[in-house]
């Protein structure tokens, strides 16, 4: 399986070159088009993107592997990412996190059979204020409570 | 305690997102005045603010500026630093999608004073759909000859980009995030013993926090007497200070340098949730050393006070505990954090966090003996003051003022020896 930038992300990425000092700078840039693209960054992406930079493969590889939020591998159609950190703990993240397994039949780390959902958890997403937090895909849902998860699953199906 | 709102005047002007609305609210005219200034008046404006950095370190913003203006090369960048990624820490998110015009203000003001026509607002992943409205604005601003070939009119260039993080606490760290913004790993550069500018690309750079490039409008349009008039000496000004945890209502909320952080919890976070007793109070940010109810009572919320009392300032970021709170499982649940954060370079830290991890699990799930918390402080030794970043640092003090003030609850837990 190979792959290509779209010709506009390409177009898009070529313009964005122009506002950096060198072109190694559109490396993160560039990943992200290939996960909006894929879903993930293959090792076939990897090496396009290391192309089309005109560095390594292997640096690619070291930068995709750095970053929490880039995958290897395909997840869920929808990515629910459950903040575990402290303020989110204090504040009732736990039985959040309890009605997510139980209404996904899934454990932390693991995709629904159906492929819907991957279930993650991660560390502080800059909305303490509004503890407990969870973020789905790029949505961020606050001041949870299980009702809430109950009802913002229902929506997804 | 007197109100004051500069960062934070606009707030609650509603679609003020907007660029009419935000024109209609006085955005934009430090520029105008800033031109007429010239570029090093702006500069003397900000050294004379005392304004000092609010992305954790405090540092002040004079000598940092000075240091890129200064600079023989012709070619200079700022990076604002948006990867807030501290946690207790949500303030600079409320800038970009209240107030983006503020910050992109705050950025033409910077560049102009050090000679910058490229700056990039490095964002945290995570906030996608915030960056869309900060993007959004910055749209707006170029599409109004504000940014670009021309600033407002003026034979001058800049350009604001915005740049994506992937997941990586440590880019917030100024010289990782240049790393990242280079297409690399987001690995902390070794600093050098003398003082000189960040480097991106080999060529000198400001890196300033959102916030701080937030608060040179009001500066400049006001002066900086008008921002000295807030706070204490070494403090002045004010910062948007936040509550989270257990009080009654967290948020973000602006106050002057110096207030007492009770009367600060007290009037906007509306005091401890439920009526409860305070245990402790994590002050800014979860890299600062806890201080007990006690010292709570007795601190303000400035670098001295918060200095004098053995931890510091830092993000302004308030973690409040009350006192159901068991602090062994709220070390473990920071150590988790900084486990998953570290960036692997240093062996100390790389080893450190994984290994005082590990012990702290042990403490909560009653499997420790009085030797393994030992073990915990002497690997927080380790981690003090031996590693490329301060992170490892922090880590240390969070340790240390963990079990020291809290002792008898990490005792409590430990398996008897009989
Ligand atoms: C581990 C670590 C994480 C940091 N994270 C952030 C951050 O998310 N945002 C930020 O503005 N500064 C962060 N900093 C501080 C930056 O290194 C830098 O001092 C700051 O961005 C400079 O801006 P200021 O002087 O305006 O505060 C971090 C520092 C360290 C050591
Ligand atoms: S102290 Fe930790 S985070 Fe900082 S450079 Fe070393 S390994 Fe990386
Ligand atoms: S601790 Fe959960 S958002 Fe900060």
């Amino acid at each position: 399986m190979g792959f290509a930038f779209t010709e506009e992300n390409l177009r898009e990425l070529e313009a964005l070159a122009k506002r950096y000092p060198s072109k190694e700078a559109l490396m993160l840039p560039a990943l992200w088009k290939v996960m909006e693209q894929e879903g993930f960054i293959s090792v076939e992406a990897m090496e396009a993107v290391a192309e089309w930079l005109g560095v390594s493969p292997m640096k690619v590889y070291g930068v995709v592997t750095f970053y929490e939020m880039f995958h290897e591998k395909p997840l869920g159609r929808h990515h629910i990412k459950v903040c575990r950190t402290l303020s989110c703990a204090l504040c009732g993240q736990s039985g959040v996190l309890e009605r997510l397994k139980e209404r996904l039949g899934i454990e932390v780390g693991e995709t629904t059979e159906d492929g819907r959902f991957t279930l993650s958890q991660v560390e502080c997403l800059g909305s303490c204020g509004t503890a407990p937090v969870m973020q789905i895909d790029d949505t961020l849902y606050e001041n949870l409570t299980p009702e809430k998860v109950d009802e913002i699953l229902k929506e997804l199906r | 305690m007197r109100e004051v709102k500069i960062v934070s005047r606009r707030f609650d002007v509603p679609d003020v997102d907007r660029l009419d609305v935000a024109l209609e609210h006085g955005a934009y005219k430090a520029v105008e005045k800033a031109f007429s200034m010239g570029s090093e008046a702006v500069l003397n404006a900000v050294c004379e603010s005392g304004l000092r950095g609010k992305g954790g370190g405090g540092a002040p913003a004079c000598g940092k500026w000075k240091l890129a203006a200064q600079h023989p090369d012709p070619v200079k960048f700022l990076a604002v630093n948006c990867d807030e990624s501290e946690p207790g820490t949500f303030k600079d998110r409320q800038i970009i999608t209240k107030d983006p015009h503020l910050l992109i203000e705050g950025i033409i003001l910077t560049c102009y004073a050090i000679g910058a026509h490229d700056a990039y607002i490095y964002i945290r992943g995570e906030y996608h759909d915030f960056q869309k409205v900060l993007q959004k604005a910055i749209d707006e601003a170029y599409g109004a000859g504000i940014l670009g070939e021309k600033t407002m009119g003026h034979d001058w260039r800049l350009d604001v980009t915005i740049h994506r993080g992937a997941g990586a606490y440590i880019c917030g760290e100024k010289s990782a995030l240049l790393e990242s913004m280079e297409g690399k790993r987001g690995h902390p550069r070794l600093k050098p013993h003398r003082k000189e500018p960040e480097w991106y690309f080999g060529r000198p750079t400001l890196v300033n926090n959102v916030e701080t490039i937030a608060t040179v409008p009001f500066i400049v349009a006001e002066g900086p007497q008008a921002y000295r008039s807030y706070g204490t000496e070494k403090s002045p000004g004010t910062m948007l200070f936040a509550l989270s945890g257990h009080v009654e209502r967290p948020g973000v909320y602006e106050a002057e340098f110096g207030t007492p952080m009770m009367e600060y919890i007290e009037r906007f976070g509306g005091g401890i949730k439920g009526g409860r007793a305070l245990k402790a109070v994590i002050p800014g940010g979860a890299s600062t050393p806890v201080l007990t109810a006690a010292e709570a009572a007795e601190a303000r919320l400035d670098y001295e006070s918060m200095k004098s009392l053995g931890s510091s300032l830092g993000t302004g970021g308030m973690i409040v505990m009350d006192e159901t709170v068991d602090m062994v499982e709220a070390l473990k649940n920071l150590l988790g954090f900084y486990h998953h954060e570290s960036c692997g370079q240093c062996t100390p830290c790389r080893e450190g966090t994984g290994w005082v991890d590990r012990i702290a699990d042990a403490v909560v799930r009653g499997e420790a003996e009085a030797a393994d918390l030992q073990k915990m402080l002497d690997i927080s030794w380790t981690m003090n003051g031996k590693t490329i970043c301060v992170f490892a640092p922090a880590v240390s003090g969070v340790i240390d003022a963990f079990v020291e003030k809290f002792g008898d609850e990490f005792q409590a837990r430990l398996r008897s020896m009989a």
